[in-house]
């Protein structure tokens, strides 16, 4: 009896022993991999049930999808709520993805698409507080030497209509023009347009602040 | 960018806050949480059983180990010793009521005709009714089968019924594990527990990965259980399972030496623990593999688990046996799993299929041997008071191939539609297309949830109706391996005809989940297709549930080659560049057995080939299978010895034991060889001495160089010493050669980049 139960405690710790270790030094390969292993492959060896490789390729992007849901959303409440949508949703959505486009860029659209759900079910209910910005934030920092510069963003940005904003959204973060038409799903020239169309925004507020 | 652009950037820039910290690790958890949750629901047949139940189920089988055990065990005795008076005719019936009805099974009296009366349908027949009855409530745990009653208790039980059970039961209770499923337990979701006797029965139909395995050639009363997996007798069916030994078995103790190895498939997709068999000495506890042993688990893939071999003392154990092996799915195992930023699994990396995935150029045989051994030996690279003995196999090329009828037998199933599965395959299969010529035939049978035959034999020359055929595959379903496996085989047979080389190309994500996936049912029955002359070549392709465990099993079994297919570059390798290789056997069953001399020789050490292993005595035994050479295909095996005298010899001589030294022969060792010519029963014997020597050529320093770097991947460095990846990579760099397809220089590409991730 005695022996029993020596023997499988024994076990138990010789069969999850890889699991303890697993716990201890589990965030060093991802450390080697960011430099060795394209986001593909890895993307590729998530959606075939690999979980590493899924653990690794989202610690590697969470930074920047967080970034963009921010520049999409004007807000880090709702930024944060709008990264969580996506991590919660990527599992399901990697195994539609086929390696066709960068998983970068694959990734960017599924943010915008989020963001898109995300104002559209907004809007049902919000319509009247609907904009870029956080306006909580703005007045707490209201004193601080950035506040005139915060000031000006948000009325910038609440002057684009979404399509302008989610453009510069990207375009603003290094995303290359052709990169941001596949995102958006429409075409480089549309891309072109709509940053003029942003430009000439921005120079009619500009010159309705000079004028006042 | 104008300036306006630029300030809302640098406005942006500045306003945009990093991300919470607490924030983005809950939402990574998250994320994991539900990759976990999709994979379990992506795969119903899993467990998805809480660690309480699973620790709780721990602790019972734990519990049950001894005095549980006892106690069932009298009962059973008790049980036997009512049943006498009625003869053995009651004691069949009452194992009989758990075979479904109308299954002629009950009242055998003879041992050995029970074995004989069941025949394949029946064993279906017996597993899926079983299967389909137990599933619904059980799949929620594990099925657990245990461990064989201790000595001791086997005694006792014996003791027991010494005064009343006739003779032949007694005999048949004690010696070699008979009560292989007396333990095994049947725990479904509602409590419900079946002991006894019906439990063999279930455990049989189920799935027995030991009960065939172990059972040594002896037959015994229970032996119409074994049967439901196995219709083979006794001898063959040792023969076909030795492939991955589970143990020494009782009677193999007394004049071999016991296989040092310990090799075990295990398959986690039904979460089957299995373990180890009964045997006078019983192995030490292998830790499984992680993936078995994480609760958490992703993926389903599965790896034979294998101890690498030991060292050996020549004058203890001077004859070391083992069959030749040309799989290559090691080395793109490996090299998918570097590729991908990890290191591979232990268990994936195998050395000898690291070493054979290469290309050396040794010397042709000439007129008409089928191949021609070469032999160096040189000092080893990693201790300079070692030597590496060099065994190489060159393979005679195939200049007048005769016609080939291939039958395409590819896995359309849900895991295989991800774009590095079917849509390679369907490249993969385009490419080795036009290396076939007008004479040969093509037929394509799919599974997955029914097997079909897509098309028709057809000869290669109507390229556009294979290319369609081909084309029109989807996924979809699940995988009934076996009858799709069955159909190929039939669908081979009939293309077959006198002087033409016929197999089974089987394609697959190694996912074997419907109709009999047990391992030892599907290789039983590809081992006794391989009497038809059929060979079978396995292709793995994608990651994730690749259950390579199972795909090894079957290339063994089937005479032929397991290749994993990770790029269409390594497709180009195995199906077009050296497709004579793959497709034409020209030896079978080759083994090699080498003798050392301890004069010369006090240590030597197998470098892989642990799940090849042979027994001395299967050398000379022409029933047991082996592996098969391909039309110019090299087959290299090294050893590492330890000359006498030398300041590497591990083990000090011992005192009272007397060496017997013949000290007239220089010779290291002897090496015997034993092949058949294709379609012959009867072995050939080819036999050299070992010779000293100094150095090593390029050829075998690099095959050496990759030798260290499978043993480096295993963390197998006790016998390295210093030696790692740098030396590895020098080595290999200065053994490249030409390299006109650029394997090696990959090889090299792949020693750094697991030098990078292994620090």
């Amino acid at each position: 009896m005695l022996f029993g139960v020596v023997r499988w405690i024994g076990r138990f710790f010789i069969r999850y022993d890889n699991f303890f270790q697993g716990l201890t030094n589990g965030a060093r390969p991802i450390e080697v991999m960011r430099m060795t292993v394209s986001d593909e492959d890895l993307a590729q060896a998530a959606a075939n049930g690999d979980k590493q490789a899924f653990s690794s390729l989202l610690n590697r992007h969470y930074d920047r999808l967080f970034r963009l849901a921010f520049r999409l959303t004007g807000q880090q409440a709702e930024a944060e709520d709008l990264t969580q949508d996506i991590c919660a949703a990527l599992p399901a959505k990697l195994r539609n993805y086929r390696g066709e486009a960068k998983f970068s860029t694959w990734v960017y659209r599924v943010t915008v698409n989020a963001a898109h759900d995300r104002r559209r079910r907004r809007a049902t209910y919000m319509k009247a507080s609907d904009g870029w910005g956080d306006w909580e934030v703005n007045r707490q920092a209201a004193l601080s030497e950035s506040a005139a510069q915060l000031d000006w963003l948000q009325r910038a940005m609440n002057s684009l209509s979404d399509d302008l904003r989610d453009t510069l959204a990207l375009i603003l973060d290094d995303v290359t023009h052709a990169e941001a038409a596949e995102i958006l799903g429409i075409s480089a020239g549309t891309i072109s347009w709509r940053i003029s169309e942003a430009k000439k925004h921005l120079r009619q507020l500009k010159e309705e602040e000079e004028q006042v | 960018m104008t300036d306006d652009l630029n300030d809302l950037k640098a406005a942006l820039d500045a306003a945009t806050p990093a991300p919470d910290p607490d924030k983005r690790a809950a939402h990574l958890r998250l994320a994991e949480e539900n990759f976990d949750k999709l994979q379990e629901s992506a795969r119903p047949a899993r467990p998805t059983s809480g660690r309480f139940q699973k620790g709780m189920q721990m602790i019972f089988k734990g519990l049950t180990t001894r005095g549980a055990l006892t106690l069932t065990t009298a009962f059973v005795a008790v049980g036997v010793v009512v049943a006498t008076p009625f003869g053995q005719d009651l004691l069949f019936r009452d194992n009989g009521l758990t075979q479904p009805e109308g299954v002629e099974l009950s009242s055998v009296p003879s041992k050995t005709a029970a074995a004989d009366v069941v025949v394949d349908s029946v064993v279906e027949d017996a597993a899926q009714a079983i299967d389909s009855s137990i599933r619904p409530r059980s799949r929620d745990d594990e099925i657990i089968a245990e461990a064989p009653p201790e000595p001791e208790v086997s005694s006792l039980v014996a003791e027991a019924v010494d005064d009343s059970v006739p003779e032949e039961f007694q005999q048949s209770t004690a010696p070699n594990g008979s009560f292989v499923g007396a333990e095994s337990e049947v725990s479904s979701g509602g409590g419900i527990q079946i002991t006894g006797s019906a439990e063999m029965g279930l455990a049989g139909g189920r799935r027995t990965y030991d009960s065939t395995s172990q059972q040594p050639s002896g037959a015994n009363s229970h032996s119409e259980f074994n049967s439901l997996t196995s219709s083979h007798d006794g001898a063959l069916d040792w023969a076909m399972t030795q492939d991955d030994q589970i143990a020494p078995t009782a009677d193999s103790g007394a004049d071999a030496p016991p296989p040092n190895i310990y090799a075990r498939p295990f398959e986690l997709d039904e979460n089957v623990i299995v373990s180890p068999a009964p045997s006078p000495a019983p192995p030490p506890f292998i830790p499984l593999g992680e993936l078995e042993s994480v609760p958490e688990v992703v993926d389903t893939e599965a790896f034979p688990e294998a101890i690498p071999s030991d060292l050996k003392i020549t004058a203890e154990e001077p004859v070391s046996t083992f069959s030749i092996d040309v799989d290559t799915a090691g080395y793109s195992v490996v090299r998918s799993s570097l590729m991908a930023g990890r290191m591979p699994p232990k268990g994936a990396v195998r050395v000898e299929e690291m070493i054979n995935y290469f290309p050396y150029d040794y010397a042709a045989p000439e007129g008409d041997a089928p191949f021609l051994t070469s032999i160096q030996v040189g000092v080893s690279p990693w201790n300079s008071d070692r030597k590496l003995v060099h065994i190489g196999l060159q393979g005679a090329q195939v200049t007048d191939r005769p016609p080939l009828n291939l039958v395409f037998l590819i896995d359309t199933s849900g895991s295989m539609n991800s774009a590095n599965k079917l849509p390679l395959l369907k490249q993969s299969f385009r490419l080795m297309l036009s290396e076939l010529r007008p004479q040969d035939q093509v037929s394509i049978v799919t599974y997955a949830g029914s097997a079909g035959q897509v098309l028709e034999a057809t000869s290669a020359s109507e390229r556009g109706t294979i290319l369609t055929a081909l084309d029109k595959l989807s996924a979809g379903g699940s995988t009934a391996g076996q009858a799709g496996l069955q159909q190929a085989y039939s669908v081979a047979e009939s293309m077959a005809s006198e002087g033409e080389v016929t197999r089974v190309i089987l394609a697959t994500d190694g996912d074997f989940n419907v109709g009999i996936s047990n391992p030892d049912a599907l290789k039983n029955y590809i081992a006794d297709k391989r009497e038809t002359g059929v060979y079978l070549s396995v292709l793995g392709f994608g990651r994730g549930n690749l259950d390579d465990a199972t795909m090894q099993a079957l290339a063994q079994n089937g005479n032929g080659q397991a290749a994993y297919i990770d790029t269409l570059s390594e497709a180009q390798k195995v199906l077009v560049d050296q497709l004579t290789g793959a497709l034409f056997p020209i030896a079978n069953d080759v083994k090699i057995q080498v003798e050392f001399n301890p004069a010369e020789v006090a240590e030597y050490r197998l470098l892989g080939y642990e799940t090849r292993a042979l027994r001395r005595k299967d050398f000379n035994n022409d029933k047991v299978d082996a592996g098969e050479i391909g039309a110019g295909h090299t087959v290299t095996a090294i050893y590492e010895v330890t000359p006498v005298g030398s300041p590497a010899v591990l083990n000090d001589p011992l005192r009272y034991q007397q060496v017997s030294r013949d000290e007239g022969s220089e010779e290291l060792g002897f090496l015997k060889l034993r092949y058949k010519a294709p379609g012959q029963d009867v072995s050939q014997l080819i036999q050299t001495p070992l010779v000293d020597g100094e150095a090593l050529d390029s050829e075998a320093r690099f095959a050496a160089a990759i030798a260290g770097f499978a043993q480096l991947l295993r963390d197998e460095d006790a016998y390295l010493g210093d030696w790692g990846y740098d030396q590895a990579i020098e080595l290999a760099l200065g053994a490249r050669g030409d390299d006109p397809f650029g394997y090696r220089s990959e090889a090299i590409k792949l020693m750094r980049l697991a030098q990078s991730l292994d620090q």
